[in-house]
């Protein structure tokens, strides 16, 4: 197993304010590494920086042995990052379809075969096909903004509260894709929801004011009560 | 959205034809300098609506492409002979000289936030304004100079189907951009940039191929207001235009290039007819208080303009008509159960 990507000690500013002040993390290919964390600890904008949205104000970010820190966001997605923002981010005005073909790089027989099996995986976006993306419900946009990114090879997923306002039966099928994401692709998952975090993840990252505390295994988390009461607030 | 582009050909096809029989049934010369204004105007303003409605950006200096495509083809008529092919070749030169503005402007300005690209070519047209206000020896200043019209065009019918002829062109050019590929990201551009950076797309450069396009439009149809004057002063580059362009875009209805073309006919009839009740009218000779009046109503109730409208009201009775089967349904089934 190989590190694909290490955070050392990354600051972010937005505007005047200072909102990563030291994250560092790294994620092993083929495995999920889960950014845990309470609302406004910066685990967005951990994502965000590495996609250089919010570009990182000071420390490195390495992806495949590679310095990303300073690159713009279409180089960085073009080097193999997907993401998936939260809020179910589909182009509302695109059908289904022109959301994919959007999101694919190159339209050759190795895309659209991708792009079959991204099917399989989201069955329910066959049926709306030719739907704008603004007519979907809360889980079929979340699934094509999770499809889009997947159309891709990517070799790093970023997805970002994939949960966050789906009922309980889609949020089942959404982390049953993640599952099935994880055996071909390395994945960054921010994820408020602990039991669905813990479900998929081999290791986690707990971020608090914009600093990581601690990172480690899953199932050493899962076992240490007394970090997820101090950090997650779960009792 | 790109494949709803495909049922309404039919009806496009059979008012192109009945355009083009116009001038075989009708005689009236008010009508066809008419037609052939909104022609013009539908160029201008659908090469906006790939700006403004397809990528999201607010241009204010829309007017200099416009300007540039009429000075140029009116300088070059005006001092070589005006033939058919200088004509063409003027349109050609006006079209090359706006892309080269445009791809610059574009460049400069459009990787910063879009309210840096509005100012900028607001800047930039009124930089334009004022040298053909100065530059006296090839554009007459302000008082602006008249020119000879190629031969072709004496009939003005000739010009009439021109015009039309651009215009149907013009229509099927960009209906094909923003059916393709780059049409797309382009949409996407418009409702997320940075979503569509993280795609892997570099945005600047389909920002500024928008800019290129709308810019050389713009200044086929400056070229070809020009030549239905024979005349061209200054008022070709002022912010009147650049607005007519806004508003036509915005009232037909945003991001749809029918939209554009309706807006253009529903405006310039309005001008017309309501310039025309001044003479009865004293009030009207402030028409353009009244037209002030149906803009603001027009955005404030049809913020999806005339296009939009139709297609809610269409979604809507599709959406009766569903639920009224889904009611019916149970009903036919016991029908049909009852019959065995």
């Amino acid at each position: 197993m190989s590190r694909l990507l290490t955070l050392e000690n990354v600051h972010t500013h937005i505007g005047q304010y200072h909102i990563l002040q030291g994250v560092s993390l790294t994620a092993e290919e083929g495995e999920v590494t889960v950014l845990l964390g309470r609302n406004g600890a910066g685990k967005t904008t951990t994502l965000r920086t590495i996609m250089g949205l919010n570009p990182a104000t000071s420390g490195t970010i390495h992806y495949g042995g590679q310095d990303i820190t300073k690159l713009p966001t279409f180089s960085i997605a073009n080097g193999g990052i997907g993401y998936v923002p939260e809020d179910q981010a589909v182009f509302t005005t695109l059908t289904v379809e022109e959301n994919l073909k959007v999101a694919m790089r190159k339209e050759d027989e190795a895309a659209m075969a991708r792009q079959d099996y991204v099917l399989t995986l989201f069955p329910d976006l066959k049926k709306f096909w030719k739907k704008e993306g603004g007519h979907l419900s809360g889980g079929q946009k979340q699934m094509l903004a999770m499809a889009r990114a997947f159309v891709n090879d990517n070799r790093l997923m970023l997805i970002d509260e994939p949960s966050k306002g789906l009922a309980p039966i889609v949020i089942e099928s959404v982390m049953e894709a993640i599952r099935e994401m994880k055996k071909q692709t390395t994945i960054i998952l921010v994820e408020q929801n602990f039991s669905m975090a813990a479900g998929v993840g081999d290791t986690y990252t707990l971020i608090d004011d914009g600093e990581t505390v601690q990172s480690g295994r899953m199932e050493d988390l899962v076992r240490d009560e007394e970090l997820k009461r101090t950090y997650l607030g779960i009792a | 959205m790109i494949s709803k582009l495909q049922g309404k050909n039919f009806w496009l096809i059979v008012i192109a034809a009945v355009l083009a029989a116009f001038p075989l049934f009708s005689d009236s010369r008010t009508m066809t300098i008419l037609l052939t204004q909104i022609f013009i105007f539908s160029i201008l303003a659908m090469s906006y609506d790939i700006l403004l409605g397809y990528t999201g950006i607010v241009s204010f200096g829309h007017a200099m492409f416009f300007g540039v495509g009429a000075y140029t083809t009116a300088v070059i008529l005006d001092r070589m002979e005006p033939t058919l092919g200088m004509f063409l070749l003027s349109i050609a030169a006006g079209m090359l000289i706006a892309g080269i503005i445009s791809f610059i402007a574009g460049l400069l300005t459009l990787r910063l936030k879009s309210h840096f690209y509005a100012m900028f070519t607001m800047a930039l047209a009124g930089l334009f304004l004022v040298a053909a206000e100065k530059w006296r020896a090839v554009t007459n200043g302000n008082d602006g100079f008249t020119f000879r019209a190629p031969e072709f065009f004496q009939d003005r019918t000739m010009f009439y189907l021109t015009a039309l002829g651009c215009l149907i062109v013009v229509y099927l050019l960009l209906s094909r951009f923003v059916a393709s590929p780059m049409g797309r990201v382009l949409i996407a551009v418009r409702e997320n940039e940075q979503r569509t950076a993280s795609l892997g797309y570099k945005t600047l450069h389909y920002k500024v191929t928008a800019s290129v396009v709308a810019g050389i439009f713009a200044s086929l149809a400056g070229s070809l207001y020009s030549v239905s004057l024979r005349f061209v002063n200054t008022s070709v580059m002022t912010m009147d235009i650049t607005l007519d362009a806004l508003l036509m875009t915005i009232i037909g209805g945003v991001g749809t290039l029918i939209g554009p073309i309706l807006g253009a006919t529903v405006i310039e009839f309005a001008q017309h007819y309501l310039s025309g009740l001044a003479r009865d009218y004293p009030i009207f000779e402030r028409w353009i208080i009244f037209f002030g009046i149906v803009y603001i109503l027009a955005v404030v109730f049809f913020p999806q303009g005339i296009v939009g409208w139709f297609r809610q009201v269409r979604a809507k009775r599709s959406g009766k008509r569903a639920a009224a089967l889904k009611a019916k349904q149970p009903v036919l089934k016991a029908k049909a159960e009852e019959n065995g």
